[in-house]
């Protein structure tokens, strides 16, 4: 059993260890003392519980199935005797003398009136009966064999593990089926086999429990071993019940219905079946009746059993409540996502933790949450009184609990939690001093952590600083939507304040959003600007006259109180307005969207560089500022820390932000007018496209169409016409690029990369192109065709899913059909992956969450088994590398 | 230089030196040579990963969370009809499960030098043939059972035969290599069968007529489709369907970069080494292939978690997950009665020292900052001394 460690956790792993299978254990308890006794666990045995250890880890022997008596009291020897805990307040438990929720319960037992066999025991019971002797009990394995066996799976065991040895166990058992004379005595065996779920017939005749208790209780300890029995632990005859454990009262509590009236766990009906029956049997065996109506309750009594263990198994009906709803007896407890293992012991849940709506406010910086007042007034931390810190304290008791900030308890020295309100502020304040807790309101600069489902990713839980707001959202600044993946479409968030210095701490060096810049993925800023921001950017980038009262207003906005950046001209340029930003020995070199990359330095001012903190030319745009792009950004990282790039990228965030606000954006139908040539020119690309297609159909019924290598007719004629659609789609694509005004927002925003493509451009404007899916063209549908509207073996482009429209002339309801049949088909695909891709995940971090970088660099596991010599074969960590490298280059350029 | 360089031969990685050997300015000074050197190792030494770092996780997330980015289709087409090619979410899942069998077995035939060039066309057509498999009922037009004799008459397609070169006695080699007990009589159109043993000819004739028509008369047993395509400038031989151990066996074959996607059939002919290059490559091909960004590093931590063992494993409940020394830790994560059944049954002993148990038992977890502990020296045994 476990070793050392705290009485109530022992307690509950105990129970649930206990619970799930009757098994062994030292039920050694520590007394209850009113202190908490810290202790650690260093080990957990498992082991099958045998008869005389359930007796004597029982604080009550049960003879009754009756519960309570006329006064609702739980009767004596009952199920819900007092000497197993108590679960009514008032009560106190007879064994331990504590009230509710201080007694964890304690085990009873039945006595069984004749043996049962343990339905998760079958199987090994069937391979124990199959290779014993029926006369001697021993092995049917020869004498001189039996060492050499032993040595062999010690062996085993020892080099690969557990689990390698039950595979050869297994091997060595099914060598033995064919032996048919016990080596040892000589005897005759016979065919022993196994009927479904618990009876065991030998030469079809059937064997009673208590004829298979009897010969397991003959097998000498030393042939268990060879059965991968480790004979303390388990002895082969306690797997035929003579005794049943009953679990304490507190883990099946009854509930109390409206009504007055009781309603009892599903696992007190059970054990209130096998007590009932149990004692009629008794009786029965007693009274000396017939042995066909002793059999029968015998038979009953295995099933009740049966399914108080395990009410799933597939030969018995599962027993049932009056409404004919299955009982959840002890597996279906267990297992599963609902179950115990998963859901309470994995999973835990917690208290000081708020969830709302989340909305965004730019002006908040990157690593700061805003908190509603309703939620600030609710949520807590703790802080002990000292001589120091009193007065301040007592500011908050004072305003009680419903001004802000005020504290909601004060907890005494012993322990005791009281509750502040109007009544009892002026006694609290006055019974305050050193060594008082008081549980003071959240308030600006707290730390909180901050997270966001499905939590994917480590950066999924960030620690964030409290700013108090108004409103009733969670707010956040938009540049960390993008790690948290959340979007404002009515998301919610969490928020959980730790409670502890040390978790406070841990949150603070670990988790905060300044130390999760970069993705610990690939190696790139995970943070950067988006939408607003980047075209912001952009045009103030591109802009050159900017009057200074306006650019002083502008950095001033963002939070930047030293001008002397800023020229002294009375006109300056957009970028040196943002060389303001930059600390002034930054050097950077990069491209921007627009850059073809050829030349050293472009003329369309695409090529980024910035000496000394100056931009001096360049446009800013995704590839510098973009989430998991900004190469600029994640250079501002590498040379000046955490702390001072995200003080900079809330800065650029902000002014991108404020310059749109100063003139104005938006996006506008016009912006997707198309002057006439153009238009012309689309409605020409299409109309010759489409001639073309019908030529390709017209050569396919003549059957001169040339066919692909290893392609048949019809697929080559697909192909040909994807193709000519496709080139006309892209044709018409680039004609909207080169007639649309560069100089409307939506094009701004296409080009610096903030929102939207060139196609999405184009499939307004012109022509929304062909629909596929599954990488070929619409087929699907009516016999031949996928419309009625359509004739049966119309190829031609339009009965097939081609939109020749642009979203802005309308789609016809064919054209729209088949829009919706794309839109459908993907909206399938996410549907269908989403469970698909959480199983892999939940697979991979449980196959990988134990292992780590120990202190000689090597990534071991929990059983220190080496899986690398050096983590990544360099030993480098992602989050600390640039896209997983250490940039040479850089550092040489710069000694 | 030389020298200054190779001092740092057993501190840095032999790529990070062998870049900056690449990049190093030419008559760089011996002082400046140093002063990079040293700022080179600062900067390695900085961006190693620290004792306790959980790595595993992190890979786990690395992986994981792109998942749920990653499509589900399964086709695209690499040029013939029948080759398709799984990518994507599938894949992975496929790599990480350490199927046995693939959804779309595939090869890439890399061939010696004189062959790749692609030149004689005629011999490549020769080497295609030779590689995919043609079946019994491929070049035949009907299979009758004569029941007057019982034989099994075979009537062969004369023209099929001709165009994938195949003469009646080299069908009739292969047919009696892989049928034991009967005799074929050659009569050139056809071919008749005749069972040597006398007993129940009636039942087998009929057995036998089905079996035969899938036996293998030309190319490599599972390759189903042959394709030839040119890469920069050789010809490279893509297959559908797979078969490791006998491609390798064709003298044309450039055994060295012959490869296929599946993992197991490396591993059984290769070695498990071979089986641990290939998950990162095929991983790291799908990955790519979405447009996504994950450093190799989590892969290869993934790979070595499979194949540490020395057998490939895979990311399930039969695989890794069961190696795990934890009872609890293995129970948590799918059929737990089983594990607790097991391990009370030998008396297992869990001694909480990986993750989950720690969380069940509100213990920190032996994991970053959970795994230091502190050491203080008793004052009292100070005192002893």
């Amino acid at each position: 059993m476990a070793e050392e460690e705290t009485e109530k956790k022992e307690q509950e792993l105990e129970a649930v260890k206990q619970a799930i299978e009757g098994r062994e254990g030292k039920a050694e308890r520590i007394e209850q003392e009113e202190q908490h006794i810290y202790k650690q666990i260093k080990s957990i045995t498992f082991s099958v519980l045998s008869p005389k250890m359930i007796k004597k880890m029982a604080s009550a022997k049960i003879v009754t199935p009756e519960l309570y008596d006329k006064e609702g009291y739980p009767v004596d020897g009952g199920l819900m005797d007092i000497r197993l805990g108590v679960i009514d307040p008032g009560l106190r438990c007879k064994t331990c003398g504590s009230k509710l929720k201080e007694c964890i319960g304690h085990f009873g037992y039945i006595e069984l009136a004749r043996p049962i066999i343990h339905v998760k025991f079958v199987n090994i019971v069937m391979t124990i009966l199959k290779c014993t002797c029926r006369e001697c009990g021993r092995i049917l394995i020869p004498d001189s064999k039996i060492s050499k066996t032993k040595e062999l799976l010690n062996q085993i065991e020892k080099e690969s593990g557990v689990e390698e040895r039950r595979q050869k166990v297994k091997e060595i058992i099914a060598g033995l089926k064919t032996v048919n004379k016990c080596p040892h005595c000589k005897a005759k065996q016979k065919k022993i086999s196994l009927e479904k779920p618990t009876t065991f017939l030998e030469d079809e005749k059937r064997i009673s429990p208590i004829e298979i208790r009897a010969r397991l209780e003959k097998i000498p300890d030393g042939d268990c071993e060879i059965f991968g029995l480790k004979v303390p632990h388990v002895r082969p005859e306690w797997m035929v019940l003579t005794v049943l454990p009953i679990p304490p009262v507190t883990t099946r509590p009854s509930i109390t219905l409206e009504s007055g009236e009781r309603s009892e766990d599903d696992l007190t009906h059970k054990m209130g079946d096998i007590v009932r029956i149990n004692q009629r049997l008794f009786e029965n065996i007693n009274a000396g009746a017939p042995e066909i109506i002793v059999e029968d309750l015998w038979d009953l009594l295995q099933y009740h059993v049966t399914t108080f263990f395990d009410n799933n198994i597939a030969q018995l009906p599962p027993a049932r409540h009056r409404s004919g709803q299955p009982l959840k007896t002890l597996t279906e407890r267990i297992k599963s996502k609902e179950g115990r293992i998963r859901h309470n012991l994995a999973g835990k849940r917690t208290n000081f933790s708020a969830r709302t709506v989340i909305s965004p406010d730019p002006m908040l910086e990157l690593f700061e949450v805003g908190v509603p007042f309703i939620i600030a007034t609710k949520l807590t931390i703790p802080e002990r009184a000292n001589e120091w810190n009193i007065q301040y304290l007592k500011t908050f008791v004072e305003k009680g609990p419903d001004k802000y900030p005020g504290a909601n308890y004060i907890i005494r020295p012993d322990g005791k939690k009281k509750k502040i309100t109007e009544e009892t502020k002026e006694a609290s304040l006055e019974e305050l001093q050193p060594g008082y807790i008081i549980e003071r309101h959240l308030m600006d600069g707290d730390v909180a952590i901050f997270n966001r489902q499905p939590s994917l990713h480590r950066m999924s839980m960030m620690c964030h600083r409290v700013k108090v707001l108004p409103g009733k959202t969670l707010r956040l600044n938009p540049a960390v939507c993008t790690p948290y993946n959340a979007y404002f479409d009515g998301d919610e968030m969490n928020l959980h304040i730790p409670q502890t210095e040390e978790a406070r701490a841990e949150a603070e060096i670990l988790m905060e959003v300044q130390t999760q810049l970069v993705s610990l993925r690939y190696g790139l800023s995970l943070i950067g600007c988006t939408q607003d921001a980047i075209s912001g950017n952009y045009v103030l980038t591109r802009e050159n006259s900017i009057k200074r009262e306006v650019a002083i207003d502008l950095i001033s906005s963002v939070g930047i109180t030293d001008f002397s950046k800023l020229p002294r001209k009375s006109i300056v340029t957009g970028k040196e307005v943002f060389s303001a930003l930059l600390p002034d020995d930054f050097n950077y070199s990069g491209h921007s969207r627009l850059c073809d990359r050829s030349k050293e330095k472009c003329d369309k001012d695409s090529h980024v560089v910035i000496e000394n903190g100056k931009l001096v030319s360049g446009v800013m745009d995704r590839n510098s500022l973009g989430e998991e792009s900004g190469l600029m950004l994640r250079n501002i990282h590498q040379k000046y820390g955490k702390d001072y790039s995200i003080d900079v990228l809330g800065k650029i965030f902000r002014l991108g932000i404020e310059y749109l606000l100063r003139i104005g954006f938006t996006s506008a139908l016009s912006d997707t007018d198309l002057p006439e040539p153009a238009k012309i020119k689309i409605r020409e690309d299409l109309s010759t496209a489409k001639k073309d297609v019908d030529s390709l159909i017209a050569q396919f019924k003549e059957g001169k169409l040339e066919t692909f290598p290893g392609k048949t007719k019809q697929e080559t004629l697909e192909l040909r016409i994807l193709e000519v659609l496709n080139k006309a789609r892209n044709e018409t694509g680039r004609t909207v690029a080169a007639h649309a005004d560069k100089r409307t927002h939506t094009m701004i925003m296409a080009e610096s990369g903030a929102r939207g493509n060139l196609l999405n451009l184009a499939q307004m404007a012109a022509c929304v192109g062909q629909q596929a899916m599954r990488g070929k063209r619409i087929e699907k549908g009516f016999e031949q065709r996928t419309l009625s509207n359509f004739r049966k073996g119309d190829l031609s482009p339009e009965a097939h899913g081609f939109i020749s429209n642009g979203f802005k002339t309308g789609l016809t309801p064919a054209e729209f059909f088949f829009g919706s049949m794309t839109g459908r088909d993907s909206l399938m695909d996410t549907a269908l992956r989403t469970p698909k891709s959480g199983y892999l995940y939940r697979r991979l971090a449980n196959a990988m969450q134990d292992l780590r970088v120990e202190y000689d660099n090597t990534v071991r596991d929990a059983s220190q088994k080496i899986i690398q010599f050096e983590y990544g074969e360099d030993g480098v960590d992602v989050s600390k590398s640039e896209n997983g490298f250490i940039n040479v280059k850089r550092i040489i350029s710069a000694v | 230089m030389a020298d200054i360089i190779s001092e740092y031969e057993d501190r840095l990685p032999i790529k990070i030196l062998g870049e900056i050997k690449n990049n190093l300015p030419k008559g760089i000074s011996d002082s400046k040579l140093k002063k990079i050197m040293e700022a080179v190792y600062d900067e390695y030494s900085n961006a190693k990963a620290h004792p306790g770092e959980s790595v595993g996780l992190i890979a786990a997330e690395s992986i994981g969370e792109p998942g749920t980015q990653m499509t589900l289709n399964t086709f695209h087409f690499a040029g013939v009809a029948e080759m398709n090619v799984t990518l994507g979410l599938p894949r992975i899942i496929e790599i990480l499960d350490g199927r046995k069998e693939l959804d779309n077995p595939m090869m890439e035939i890399y061939l010696k030098k004189p062959y790749a060039s692609g030149k004689k066309v005629e011999e490549l057509r020769h080497l295609a043939l030779q590689i995919k498999e043609t079946k019994l009922k491929d070049i035949s037009t009907e299979f009758t059972i004569n029941i007057a004799d019982f034989t099994i008459e075979v009537s062969l397609d004369k023209d099929k035969m001709k165009e994938i070169e195949l003469t009646n006695s080299k069908v009739m080699d292969a047919i009696l290599k892989q049928l034991k007990g009967y005799n074929i009589k050659d009569n050139k159109d056809s071919l008749v069968l005749k069972a040597r043993s006398k007993e129940d000819v009636f039942n087998d004739a009929y057995k036998t007529k089905e079996k035969i028509k899938g036996i293998t008369v030309k190319g490599i047993k599972g390759i189903s489709q042959v394709l030839p395509v040119k890469r920069e400038d050789e010809f490279v031989i893509i297959t559908a369907g797979s078969n490791l151990a006998d491609v390798l066996q064709l003298e044309e074959v450039d055994a060295y970069r012959t490869t296929t996607n599946n993992i197991f059939e490396i591993e059984q002919v290769l070695g498990i080494e071979a089986a641990r290059q290939s998950i990162i490559n095929e991983i790291f091909k799908v990955i790519e292939s979405q447009g996504l960004n994950v450093d190799v590093r989590h892969i290869m931590l993934v790979a070595d978690t499979m194949c540490v063992s020395g057998t490939l494993k895979g990311i399930t409940r039969y695989g890794v997950v069961s190696d795990k020394s934890s009872v609890l830790a293995r129970a948590s994560f799918e059929t737990p009665i089983k594990h607790i059944i097991n391990a009370a049954l030998v008396g297992e002993v869990d001694n909480l020292d990986s993750v989950v148990e720690n969380v069940m038992v509100n213990q920190p977890v032996p994991i970053g900052t959970g795994l230091p502990s502190l050491a203080v020296k008793a004052p009292q045994k100070a005192k002893e001394k």
